[in-house]
Formats: structure tokens, C-alpha cells, sequence
């Protein structure tokens, strides 16, 4: 069965190239806009796996990773963050919070799909 | 395909609703400063913008919205007040963004110095930094530098010790060790050691649990941040130490790697006393600890990994030894020889001209000559152990031939010799060894009988004595059969059978042409053809073979040999104007020859000396010299290979010391002569074959020196 990836971005543009660089190597993708659509869509329906953006409107990432890791269900979820951040407070940030890795931007598509392939081997 | 290309419309689509929601908020930010809400969405729209336009590949309007993105988050951080001038930046940057949205789209370029002036603008609103560094592609990793400034910038390489112990529930979070192992090896050159001494019995052996952990030697030029990025999302869930190996600094080329004691002392896995006691005993320091407890196997294995990577380092650092042809130190050692020929010389020359100055030059320049042919020489000088290797398999393999139980044991494998001699040698002991294992060493059933062990013992042996090295193979076999030999040399005609010989003399037959006492030849030898070639080897580089057996304990075949074939020190003699260099290593005494020498009623050949009778070689004969003879005539008493011969010359002129030429090629062939010298005055010297006369002597070779053992043996009638 295809694994379940969800990405939590405010940036369409983004979006669609993790949808569409996932899809093409056979994940099933889950799309949510913000912390908070990605909290309710995880609840309705549990993932292998969550990627998400910081930087965003009504749940930031950080939060987001805080409030996942809260749920008994979702405690070992692996999260990547997308970040276009690379000082270590935002990793550190992220990290403390719950996250398993991260992915600066830009990236490209093999980038994501190696980060991806290695997090849910 | 890129992302640019493929989804394009959709990035184009996104930066135009952000940039209208742009110029939305900051018109509400203006007429109310202190809306955050709007402040944050503002610098989120920047954000969105610099992110997607580069994963877009729209570097430029990236790099410029990261300077927009910069300042507002100072201004939503509360650092940077909103003003009516930064308004009008904001704006003007948002305008610049839509123009170059339209070039990328096909629309007119736009305008370079515009950009600049605004980038200028906003970084002027920044707190205190005039002029910060920008990031050409802002989204670009930018790694702080180490603690060590410049280090990150420079090209330069360091080796890591990371241990790396997760702790035991790590894999119930969802992580993989793996994970971190791999990215690390992709840092640098990675050596990693599982370490399993925390696995727990088979029993209590829990497969959720991580019991192992990791010892990893890393060569890399990423600093101490990169390396510590790897493991950031697991720090917590592990141990893990970063040390940088070789004192932080560069290490240094000259200093000997670490040792392993060292290493392992540094690492906490021993204690200093602990190595300083197994070292007393002289082996393999990890075999030993491992042995002994004191530390795992894995901890040697991840410590001697940390000394060959820092030994590794080092090599590049260092240049190593250089390999050159033997022909130019052929050359080299030639042109030394002749130098210091010369040199002999000029010193002689100087000295009859009576000229202080000049005599002070020449000294330093003899005492130079000196040292550089020490030198020289020292550079073909070669441990004699590189040939060692071959005789322990030759032994290995021809006791399981022969069904015999044999080890070989060598020491003194550090002796250094000319690598000539060596080249030379390996032929003569190989038959050595070969008659050890064959004639020497009995089967086991029979060295059991004897009280012996059943595995039979051969010892080669290399050792200095004074300017000679001598190499001895000694077993403990059935040692020399002292009647058969004898009854075998008097079968074959070699000596008379009623003729009385010594102990020695007895031995050394075993050395003569065609003698073989083995009852059936063998493959491995009794050909009847070798202990005479390897006597003849030896003394054609100058050697003696040395031969002591007791019977039933083992017999042992010393050689002695020079320690090079370029210098020979010898003893000048002369004969009227001719003069001959014996080497010193074969000279047992120098004798005035008086009438009462002579052995009355023999032929004139053969003197009394110390008891014995001993033939004797004129050399004037031998090189037929036409010249009166001096009143005195003096001799030269010799012994190759336990047989004594004299020479009986004009006058002994002393102790030289000198390099010796070979000869041209019509002259290789003269067995009375192995080379020849030029002397300091530029005459020429011939050095004697002492060996070859000795031949010449017994075989009647030579026209002055008909000799035989018959004649020894009319000596004593």
C-alpha cells in the first residue's frame, strides 16, 4: 500500500512541487495550507509521514510539530521542515519541538525525494 | 524539465496574489503601525516570495526579496520602527518585484541600478550594520565558521573521533542510526567500528533495544558545526562526543603518528599504567589488552582506524621515501669511490708540499670525502629481514615434503647490509637451510628416540661483529657424521685414507666439489652439487663460512660477510714494485719467513707455522714478477673457510682501507683477483681473490702454487 505523505505549506507554489515530485514516485499525498487545516486532516485521517513549511499563517510549523507531538497517535510521525532558515535557532527550534529532520530551500526534487525515501526506509 | 518550466504558472500565479496582498497590508499598516497581524502577514507574503522564487529558480528576485524579508522581520520583531519612509521602501520594493516577475515572463529587463539603490534603502533602515554581508542566493546554507577563525573558509582537512552510543530506547523513537552514520560517511573519508561490548547475553537479548553503539574516525572538511548538524534531531536521544584529533591544530607532518596506547589511553579505555605494563612483554600491545580484558577488540580495531587515518594525514603531509633506480646509486657510489680516491690523493700531495693552508683545506675536504661516502654507502645498506620471509615458507613448505616437524626462528632481522650482498646471499642460504631440514633435522619418531622434541628447531641468525656481519643457520639435528664423511671423502679420492686431519678439517670436506654423503638423492638436496658452490659464493663476496657440529645436538654454518662490496679493508703488500691488497678479513698473521720456516726435505711450498705445516703462495711466482728477491721475504697467513694458506711477499706495507673497482672485462674472468684499487700516489692495486688462489692452489691451477693436500700430507711423513 502507498505510504500517505502529508505537506503543510501556505505557498501553492511549493506545494505543488512536493505533490507532484511525491506523486510521481508513488506516494499518496495529503495537502494541507496551514498548522491548523494539517492538525484537523491528520486527526480525520493519520499519515506515514509529515512535511511542512514554518513560515505560515494561523498554525506555524513550529506549533504544528508541538501539537502533533502532544497526540499519543502521532508520536513518532517522522517530520520534516521545510526551511529556508539554515541558523541553527530555527533547527534547534524545530528539533525541540519534535521534528526528525529538515530540508532547506530551495531544493530540488531528487533532494526531497532522497530525504524522503531515507526518513520512511 | 525544471520545476520552472513544468509549474511555472503556478508560481507565477502565487507571487502575483502575495504581492497584491503585499501592497494590501501595508497600506493597514500604515494608517495603524501597531497591527501585528498585518505586520505578519506582510512579512510572510516576502517570505513565500523568496522561498518559492528560488525553489523557482528566480535567484534574482530572490536575493532582493531576502533583503525586504530581512528588514520586516526586524520590523516585526519590534527592532525597526515603522515610518513613512519605510513605508515607501516597502512599497518600492514591492514594485520592483512585479517588474522583474514581468521580465522573467518576457517583460522589458529591469532596472539594475534601481534594484541596488533599493536594496541600499532597506539594509539602511537595519540597526547599527551599515553594509551587511548578503548571501548571493539567500536561501543558500550558509555555515557559521569554527571556533577557529578561517577555518571553514580555508580548504583544510581535520580528523574527528566521534563516539556515537544511542541510547537503549533509541529505535522506539522512530530513528535510524543508520541515518546519521550515512550522512557523516558523506562528510569525508568515515571509518566506522560497531562497538558490541553493551550487547546483553543472548537471553536477555531485547531486538528493540539499541545495544550497540559506534566508534567513527572521520577525515573531513566540514567543521565541528556540520558535524554536529548531523546528529542535532537525536542529540537527545544518544551520546555522542566530537573531538577533533591532533591537538585541534594542523598536525604535524615531522611527529611520529600516535600510538596505539596512546590513542587508547586518550580515549579512556585504559589506563596508563595498564599499557605501560603489557608493553613490558613486548608483543602485539592490542592483542595483548584485548586478552587481558583490560579493553574489546573493537575498541583496539577503532583506535589502530584513528592512528591510520592520523598516519593517513600525515603521508599526504609528509613526502615519502623515494625510489630510485639502482643504477644511479651504482653511479653514485662509483663517482663517491673515485672522489675519495682522489681525495688520497690530493691529501698525499699536499703533505710533501708543506703548505699550511693548504693542508687545513685538504683535511676538511678528507674529513668531508669521508662522511659522504659513509653516507653513500648507508643508502644501499638494507635490513636483511626483507629476505627472511622467503626461508620461513621454504621451511613451511619443504617439512611438509620431507614429513618433518621443523620451525625456523630468525633474529636479527633488523641487520643492516649492502642490498648486493644480500641479493647474493639469499642463493647460499637457501641451501643451507635446505641441508638443515634434509641431512639435519631427523624425522620426529627418531628425534623422540633421541629425547628430543618431536619439532626439530632452525635458527638464522643475522648479527654485527666488528665490521662484519655474520649470519649463522644453526639446527638441532642429528649434527655431522664425522667417520662417514671421512670414509666418503677417502671413497672418492679426495684424501688418502691414512692421512690424519683435524676436526675441521674433516667438516669442511662436506665444502669440497662433488662431495655428497646423503645415502639418496633427494629433491630437496644431495645433488652433491652445493655446499662447495656456497662456499664459493661466500668467498666471492669476500665472506668465510665457519662450520661446527657435535653430534647428535646440531650443527651450525656461520658466514661471515663485509658489510658492503664497495670498501674493502685490506692489507697493502708488495711485491718489488707491484703492490696487492689482502682483505684483513681473511689475514690471521704476518710473518718474517726465516730458514727455520721451511720444512726440510718438501718441496719449498709449504712453511711450519705455529705447529702446523701450511702451504704457501709466492706471489711473486703467481704473477710472475721478474725481480730480485729482497733477503727477507715476509708472509701473509690467511684462512678461508678453515683452510690456512700463507703468501709469501716482499714487504707488508700496513692497514688500507679503500674502494674497490671492479675490473674491465678482460679481467673478470682471473680467479687470482676480485678487484682493484687505485692507490693514493694513482697507481693501481690489485685486491687477491684469496679463495680463487686458495683454489688455484689446491686444484694445481695455478704454475706457483702446485699444491695439493698430498703435499700437506708429505709434510708429516
Amino acid at each position: 500500500m502507498a505510504k500517505v505523505i502529508m505537506t503543510v505549506d501556505d505557498s501553492p507554489s511549493i506545494t505543488k512541487v512536493v505533490t507532484m515530485t511525491l506523486k510521481g514516485a508513488g506516494y499518496e499525498v495529503v495537502e494541507a495550507g496551514d498548522g491548523k487545516q494539517a492538525l484537523a486532516k491528520l486527526k480525520a485521517s493519520p499519515v506515514n509521514m509529515l512535511i511542512t513549511d514554518l513560515n505560515m499563517p494561523n498554525m506555524d510549523g513550529i506549533t504544528l510539530i508541538k501539537e502533533v507531538r502532544k497526540d499519543e497517535r502521532f508520536k513518532w510521525i517522522p517530520i520534516i521542515m521545510l526551511t529556508t532558515e539554515s541558523q541553527d535557532s530555527k533547527k534547534q527550534e524545530g528539533k525541540a519541538a519534535g521534528a526528525s529532520g529538515w530540508i532547506v530551500k530551495p531544493f530540488t526534487p531528487e533532494q526531497l525525494l532522497a530525504v524522503v525515501k531515507k526518513v520512511l526506509k | 524539465m525544471s520545476i520552472a518550466d513544468k509549474y511555472g504558472d503556478v508560481f507565477r500565479q502565487e507571487a502575483e496574489e502575495r504581492l497584491a496582498e503585499m501592497e494590501e497590508v501595508i497600506l493597514l499598516i500604515e494608517s495603524n503601525p501597531d497591527d501585528t497581524d498585518a505586520i505578519n502577514r506582510l512579512f510572510r507574503a516576502a517570505h513565500t516570495i523568496k522561498g518559492s522564487g528560488a525553489m523557482y529558480g528566480f535567484d534574482e528576485m530572490a536575493g532582493f526579496t531576502h533583503h525586504l524579508e530581512t528588514l520586516l522581520e526586524k520590523v516585526r520583531d519590534r527592532e525597526v520602527a515603522v515610518s513613512k519612509p519605510l513605508i515607501d521602501q516597502v512599497l518600492a520594493s514591492r514594485d520592483q518585484i512585479i517588474a522583474m516577475l514581468a521580465a522573467a515572463h518576457g517583460g522589458p529587463p529591469v532596472n539594475a541600478a534601481g534594484t541596488r539603490r533599493i536594496v541600499a534603502a532597506l539594509k539602511s533602515f537595519l540597526p547599527g550594520a551599515e553594509d551587511k554581508a548578503e548571501p548571493a542566493r539567500p536561501a543558500h546554507k550558509t555555515r557559521k565558521p569554527g571556533k577557529k577563525g578561517g577555518k571553514a573558509g580555508a580548504k583544510t582537512t581535520a580528523t574527528w573521533r566521534i563516539v556515537f552510543r544511542p541510547n537503549p530506547d533509541f529505535f522506539r523513537s522512530g530513528n535510524d542510526p543508520l541515518l546519521a552514520l550515512e550522512e557523516l560517511s558523506g562528510h569525508g573519508e568515515c571509518e566506522v567500528v560497531a562497538q558490541t561490548d553493551h550487547m546483553l547475553p543472548f537471553e536477555d537479548f531485547n531486538p528493540e533495544e539499541c545495544q550497540l553503539y559506534w566508534d567513527i574516525i572521520l577525515t573531513t572538511a566540514s567543521d565541528l558545526n556540520a558535524i554536529k548538524d548531523v546528529f542535532i534531531f537525536i542529540e537527545d536521544m544518544c551520546a555522542i562526543t566530537i573531538q577533533e584529533l591532533g591537538g585541534g591544530g594542523l598536525l604535524d607532518a615531522e611527529a611520529p603518528p600516535p600510538r596505539l596506547g596512546e590513542i587508547l589511553v586518550e580515549r579512556g579505555y585504559v589506563s596508563p599504567e595498564a599499557v605501560k605494563e603489557e608493553l613490558r612483554h613486548q608483543n602485539r600491545l592490542g592483542d595483548l589488552l584485548t586478552q587481558s580484558g583490560q579493553v574489546s577488540a573493537e575498541k583496539v580495531a577503532a583506535a589502530l582506524l584513528e592512528q591510520e587515518a592520523l598516519a593517513k594525514q600525515q603521508a599526504a603531509l609528509k613526502k615519502e621515501s623515494l625510489r630510485v633506480p639502482a643504477l644511479k646509486l651504482d653511479a653514485l657510489v662509483n663517482l663517491v669511490g673515485e672522489l675519495v680516491v682522489n681525495q688520497a690523493r690530493l691529501s698525499q700531495i699536499s703533505s710533501t708540499l708543506e703548505s699550511h693552508d693548504l693542508a687545513t683545506s685538504v683535511e676538511e675536504a678528507n674529513r668531508l670525502a669521508a662522511d659522504l661516502r659513509d653516507i653513500v654507502l648507508n643508502i644501499r645498506m638494507m635490513p636483511i629481514g626483507t629476505t627472511f620471509s622467503r626461508f620461513t615458507r621454504l621451511v613451511r613448505d619443504l617439512s611438509g615434503d620431507l614429513s618433518k616437524e621443523v620451525q625456523l626462528i630468525t633474529e636479527g632481522a633488523e641487520t643492516e647490509m649492502d642490498k648486493t650482498v644480500i641479493d647474493r646471499l639469499v642463493d647460499p642460504l637457501v641451501h643451507l637451510i635446505r641441508n638443515s631440514l634434509d641431512h639435519g633435522i631427523e624425522q620426529p619418531t627418531e628425534r623422540e628416540a633421541a629425547g628430543k622434541p618431536r619439532r626439530g628447531t632452525i635458527r638464522l641468525v643475522a648479527q654485527h661483529k666488528g665490521d662484519r656481519v655474520v649470519i649463522s643457520v644453526e639446527d638441532d639435528g642429528r649434527g655431522l657424521n664425522r667417520e662417514r664423511i671421512h670414509r666418503k671423502a677417502v671413497e672418492k679420492g679426495l684424501v688418502p685414507p691414512d692421512k690424519l686431519l683435524t676436526e675441521t678439517e674433516i667438516m669442511h670436506l662436506i665444502f669440497h666439489p662433488g662431495f655428497s654423503t646423503a645415502a639418496a638423492v633427494t629433491d630437496v638436496s644431495g645433488r652433491g652439487v652445493g655446499m662447495d658452490v656456497v662456499k664459493r659464493e661466500i668467498a666471492a663476496l669476500r665472506g668465510s663460512v665457519d662450520i661446527s657440529s657435535r653430534p647428535g645436538a646440531g650443527t651450525t654454518i656461520a658466514l661471515g660477510l663485509p658489510l658492503t662490496l664497495a670498501i674493502i679493508d685490506g692489507l697493502l703488500v708488495r711485491v718489488a714494485d707491484q703492490r696487492f691488497v689482502i682483505p684483513l678479513s681473511v689475514i690471521e698473521e704476518c710473518l718474517e719467513l726465516n730458514r727455520e720456516h721451511f720444512v726440510l726435505g718438501t718441496g719449498r711450498n709449504v712453511i711450519a707455522f705455529r705447529g702446523q705445516t701450511i702451504p704457501v703462495i709466492r706471489l711473486r711466482e703467481v704473477f710472475e714478477v721478474d725481480a730480485e728477491k729482497p733477503p727477507w721475504e715476509e708472509t701473509v697467513v690467511t684462512n678461508c673457510g678453515g683452510e690456512q694458506i700463507g703468501f709469501v711477499v716482499d714487504r707488508v706495507i700496513g692497514n688500507y682501507q679503500t674502494v674497490i673497482k671492479s675490473l674491465g672485462k678482460f679481467y673478470q674472468n682471473v680467479e687470482a683477483i676480485s678487484g682493484a684499487t687505485i692507490l693514493g700516489d694513482g697507481d693501481v692495486a690489485l685486491v687477491l681473490d684469496v679463495a680463487g688462489l686458495l683454489r688455484m692452489a689446491t686444484d694445481g691451477g695455478g704454475e706457483g702454487g702446485r699444491l695439493h693436500l698430498s703435499d700437506r700430507q708429505a709434510a708429516f711423513a
